[in-house]
């Protein structure tokens, strides 16, 4: 492990798990609000004792690649969550944690939220619009890969597009009916509401967005997941619209 | 033998469907599992794949599971034990009374095990 840089991405990893801990922290009682409308009332409870015991693990580590920091986090969520979430967010993270074992950069960010996003899926058995949390992440890592892979945007512009699909997910699960998890239990009654998890994973997605931009000593982009970019079609497209407001680089700011 | 681990969200509803399997069980290890770790409801996963060790008894292990985490943690679990251990796919309780029976016939199989805990979703009762 190349642990010689002390500020490297390991201790950024740190960070924002910090940041997510004390953003769970302070959504706790939001929450499990939403979930006791359409759960077990525990969301907040076991995500806030989860996060809280994952950022103390972190900071444990001395001088931690991201890899590491990642599977530290996933296993303690897995052993103190207490419910799904264990192994859907802290499962999932184990596993996708080995795309970060060369670091991270735009290429493994990507490969880490599809392979965490399968994961998700696979171990909850749930699609698009069964009223979960990959009802917020699915437009997440679309927007991310897409805005990394084919737009070739900054990281951080594209995380930004990222965090505001998530939001657009997290308003569709309000209007559907849940197939999954226990909200399912309440068939038509759980239409109009929102899902605790989806709304986790948006919180998760807003402070590494924050803690990206802060370790760039960059602004936060103003962009949205409908922002123009370069045009899908830039030889032919005269009607796009002009790429230079999102094409600046927010790290020569 | 073919052990057994029941999973449930409450400790106490975990060892009371144990104590009434147990009844059909005669030699089989049968092991209760459940609540959140920290006295509350809920399941977790290293604690599922001790009591999946614990019923290990040479022949691997059927799982019954109640609701939604505890299919979840139990599959972590399996990932994890190094047991053969397999999830039923079968009401909690009738599947565990069925399990058990099932485990005392000297010829009884993992796969055995695990379709009469499965076959007890057709139990009719009325």
């Amino acid at each position: 492990m190349s642990g010689d840089e002390p500020d490297g991405d390991g201790a950024a990893v740190v960070a924002a798990v910090e940041a997510v801990a004390e953003r769970i922290e302070r959504e706790r009682d939001h929450l499990t609000e939403l979930d006791s409308a359409i759960g077990d009332a525990d969301h907040g409870g076991n995500m806030a004792r989860g996060w809280a015991a994952a950022a103390e693990a972190a900071r444990d580590l001395d001088d931690p690649d991201p890899q590491t920091v990642g599977k530290t986090v996933g296993k303690t969520l897995m052993s103190k969550v207490g419910g799904a979430s264990g192994p859907l967010f802290g499962g999932s993270l184990v596993f996708a944690s080995a795309e970060l074992d060369d670091g991270i950069d735009a290429e493994s960010a990507v490969a880490f939220a599809e392979t965490y996003l399968q994961k998700v899926e696979d171990r909850g058995d749930a699609r698009l619009g069964d009223q979960t949390m990959v009802d917020a992440l699915t437009p997440a890592v679309h927007t991310f890969k897409k805005s990394i892979e084919t737009d070739e945007l900054p990281p951080l512009e594209a995380l930004a597009k990222a965090v505001d699909a998530a939001d657009r997910g997290v308003a569709f699960t309000v209007p559907i009916r849940a197939r999954k998890g226990r909200a399912s239990y309440l068939g038509w009654r759980s239409v109009g509401h929102q899902d605790p998890g989806a709304t986790s994973t948006l919180y998760i997605l807003e402070e590494l967005l924050s803690v990206a931009a802060d370790r760039l000593d960059a602004e936060v982009p103003d962009v949205d997941a409908t922002s123009p970019t370069i045009p899908d079609d830039a030889e032919g497209d005269e009607e796009a619209e002009p790429a230079e407001a999102t094409a600046s680089d927010p790290e020569d700011d | 033998m073919v052990g057994l681990v029941v999973v449930s969200h409450s400790e106490r509803a975990a060892e009371g469907i144990v104590e009434i399997a147990a009844e059909m069980a005669g030699d089989t290890r049968i092991e209760a599992v459940g609540g959140d770790g920290s006295g509350g409801i809920g399941t977790v996963p290293d604690a599922i794949e001790d009591a999946i060790d614990a019923a290990a008894d040479g022949d691997g292990v059927v799982v019954l599971v109640d609701l939604g985490s505890a299919v979840m943690n139990a599959d972590v679990a399996i990932e994890l034990s190094e047991v053969e251990a397999v999830i039923a796919d079968a009401p909690v309780l009738e599947g565990a009374v069925n399990a058990a029976v099932a485990a005392t016939d000297p010829s009884a199989t993992l796969d055995s095990v695990r379709e009469q805990a499965e076959a007890a979703r057709d139990i009719e009762k009325l």
